[in-house]
């Protein structure tokens, strides 16, 4: 992982989150702003899955263990994608909130696996 | 897409749905499903990957990533059968917690691994302790009819 692009990644999954959070309880259905927010945060995970890739390549490698690591990351990669998948079909303003539930879960991942990648252990 | 309409009420728009999957029940559905998920994918790391070094505490994680899964699942269908499983897996859920949690304070060597019941779900943001009892709330205000008929509420 690349901290700079992590720390990135996680400013923008957790702006995304509270936002598709506020936007969902104020009674907003799922529009081009939330549903575009988790899309940005899908693609800046999939953008992550090829710096996973390609830095140990470049000398930068795991200091923990890689299984763990991808499993967080497969796991935030279909998020996104189920969250989307549910609010095309359920236009309400609950579809909004779960955006924003899964835009924080990703957050959240994204730190375990910042901390898996650079600092040794579980 | 585009349009920024507010959504008035619990239900969307064009169903006539009633039953549990309605309103903050999906909400509640989504966050079990991303715990079900998180449980799962630890639960497959740890096991695949040090099962040795802990086999009670891997064991014990990898039953709560299934009453999750179950529970999730139990949430979304409909009937009578379905509600008294989710009962059943959410107050398993519940006991474990309450109970691995205590026991990982009281006496830390039982589990010298995290796993998702340890200190009453700490490692997730107490979200296993508090998610159990949002549940049983939901299931309790939203009990099949006595009829039988799927999801009516009472």
């Amino acid at each position: 992982m690349i901290e700079w692009f992590t720390y990135l990644q996680l400013a923008v999954a957790t702006v995304a989150g509270l936002l598709c959070l506020g936007l969902g309880l104020a009674g907003r259905k799922p529009t081009d702003l939330s549903m575009g927010a988790t899309l940005l945060v899908e693609l800046l995970l999939i953008a992550q899955l090829v710096v996973a890739i390609v830095a140990p390549l470049a000398g930068n490698q795991a200091t923990g263990s890689l299984l763990e690591f991808y499993t967080y990351l497969v796991s935030a990669i279909l998020l996104p994608i189920a969250g989307g998948v549910w609010a095309l079909i359920e236009r309400s303003r609950w579809s909004t909130v779960i955006l924003g539930v899964v835009c924080l879960s990703v957050a959240v991942m994204v730190y375990r696996m910042l901390q898996i990648w650079t600092v040794q252990g579980v | 897409m585009n349009e920024l309409k507010t959504d008035s009420g619990d239900n969307a728009t064009g169903t006539t749905k009633t039953g549990r999957v309605t309103g903050i029940g999906r909400v509640l559905i989504m966050v079990y499903g991303v715990l079900a998920l998180a449980a799962t994918g630890r639960s497959f790391v740890q096991i695949v990957g040090k099962f040795n070094e802990a086999p009670l505490a891997y064991t014990l994680s990898a039953l709560a990533a299934v009453v999750y899964i179950v529970a999730t699942i139990a949430l979304i269908n409909r009937g009578r059968a379905w509600y008294r499983i989710a009962w059943i897996t959410i107050g398993f859920e519940l006991l474990g917690v309450l109970v691995i949690g205590t026991l990982s304070l009281v006496d830390p060597q039982l589990f010298p691994h995290d796993t998702v019941w340890s200190v009453y779900g700490r490692g997730y943001l107490f979200i296993p302790l508090v998610l159990p009892i949002l549940g049983m709330w939901w299931l309790a205000r939203h009990a099949p009819a006595r009829a039988g008929r799927n999801g009516a509420a009472a």
